[in-house]
């Protein structure tokens, strides 16, 4: 038979948890974006396996979604930074305080 | 009805060893994403981590998404991110250690730390599905490709086109944010070019003072 569903559940739990840190402790706006992808990914995991355990197609085509919405995702997200580049010489999210008070 | 299929009490040896290796592929790849300081060595990594999540759903019979995810993460996403790091020209390297806000680091590391194991120990003590199956299709195990197509053209079918209203969404607010304005163009146009012209001449004057230097010093030598 194949592998318990709960090992992949606890490896998607951790890629979603690597993905969050780098969210939180990178500066570099396309890592930042890149960690994003991260926890996306485990969270596709998670979907599959469930999908695969209730014996329910749903969860692969909500996957096909997730999909969808990445791209569109980076493709504004870098969109954005390249405009933000035009204005400053660097990716740094500390460096965006414009509607700081 | 709660139902809990976590049966497979024995998995082959096989299976175990792809899982093993896909996994630790997995993880390594995420964590150099973090901690690489070059954005390419980043983008290259995840390459990596998406690769091993292909292979964990080929694991888990579906081989349509780990085919629709090397095409589009690994053939579209991460070529995208590579063409604006370069484009951009930000493949320098970042200065990890540099803590910009204080104590920000040790309380992301203890909330995640906290995030994680907590949910683990919850799938631990309790049961990690329940719910009723056979909700939107049975996977039967049957080809693949059939049963996603089938569902997403009856079931899904209205987000599936709301789906293709936001991909238009997504092109048209990436051109509108890549289009240059004319007006700011021609006042950094403005902006910068006395700056060029000013450097253009204080190289030209360095220049000029080093070859008078040297003339000199050779006709002193002389």
């Amino acid at each position: 038979m194949s592998i318990n569903p709960a090992w992949y559940l606890s490896l998607s739990i951790v890629l979603f948890a690597i993905g969050a840190l780098g969210v939180l402790v990178r500066r570099n706006v396309l890592i930042m974006f890149m960690c994003v992808e991260l926890m996306l990914n485990a969270s596709n995991l998670a979907f599959v396996t469930f999908a695969r355990t209730l014996h329910d197609i749903g969860g692969q085509v909500l996957v096909f979604f997730v999909l969808v919405v990445a791209a569109a995702e980076v493709v504004v997200g870098l969109g954005i930074v390249v405009a933000i580049f035009r204005r400053r010489a660097n990716a740094d999210a500390d460096d965006l305080h414009l509607m700081k008070g | 009805m709660l139902s809990v299929v976590v049966t497979a009490a024995h998995p082959t040896i096989p299976d175990v060893g792809v899982f093993a290796v896909a996994a630790a592929i997995i993880l390594a790849g995420a964590i150099g994403v973090v901690v690489a300081r070059n954005p390419v060595h980043s983008a290259l990594m995840l390459v990596m981590t998406l690769f091993g999540v292909a292979v964990m759903f080929v694991l888990q019979q579906a081989s349509f998404l780990a085919a629709v995810q090397v095409i589009v993460y690994a053939g579209a996403i991460v070529v995208l991110f590579l063409f604006v790091i370069m484009f951009l020209g930000v493949d320098r390297e970042e200065d990890i250690a540099a803590e910009r806000l204080r104590g920000q680091r040790p309380l992301a590391i203890a909330l995640v730390f906290l995030g994680t194991t907590g949910l683990l120990l919850l799938g631990e003590v309790s049961k990690w599905t329940t719910g009723q199956p056979h909700v939107a299709g049975i996977d039967t195990g049957a080809p693949n490709v059939n049963l996603i197509g089938k569902s997403l053209y009856t079931t899904y079918l209205f987000p599936f086109e709301a789906t293709s209203a936001l991909l238009i969404i997504a092109v048209v607010g990436a051109v509108v944010l890549a289009r240059r304005p004319p007006v700011v163009a021609t006042t950094s146009d403005d902006v910068t070019s006395p700056d060029l012209s000013e450097d253009e001449d204080a190289v030209s004057d360095a220049s000029v003072a080093d070859v008078a230097n040297v003339a000199d010093g050779t006709e002193v030598d002389a």
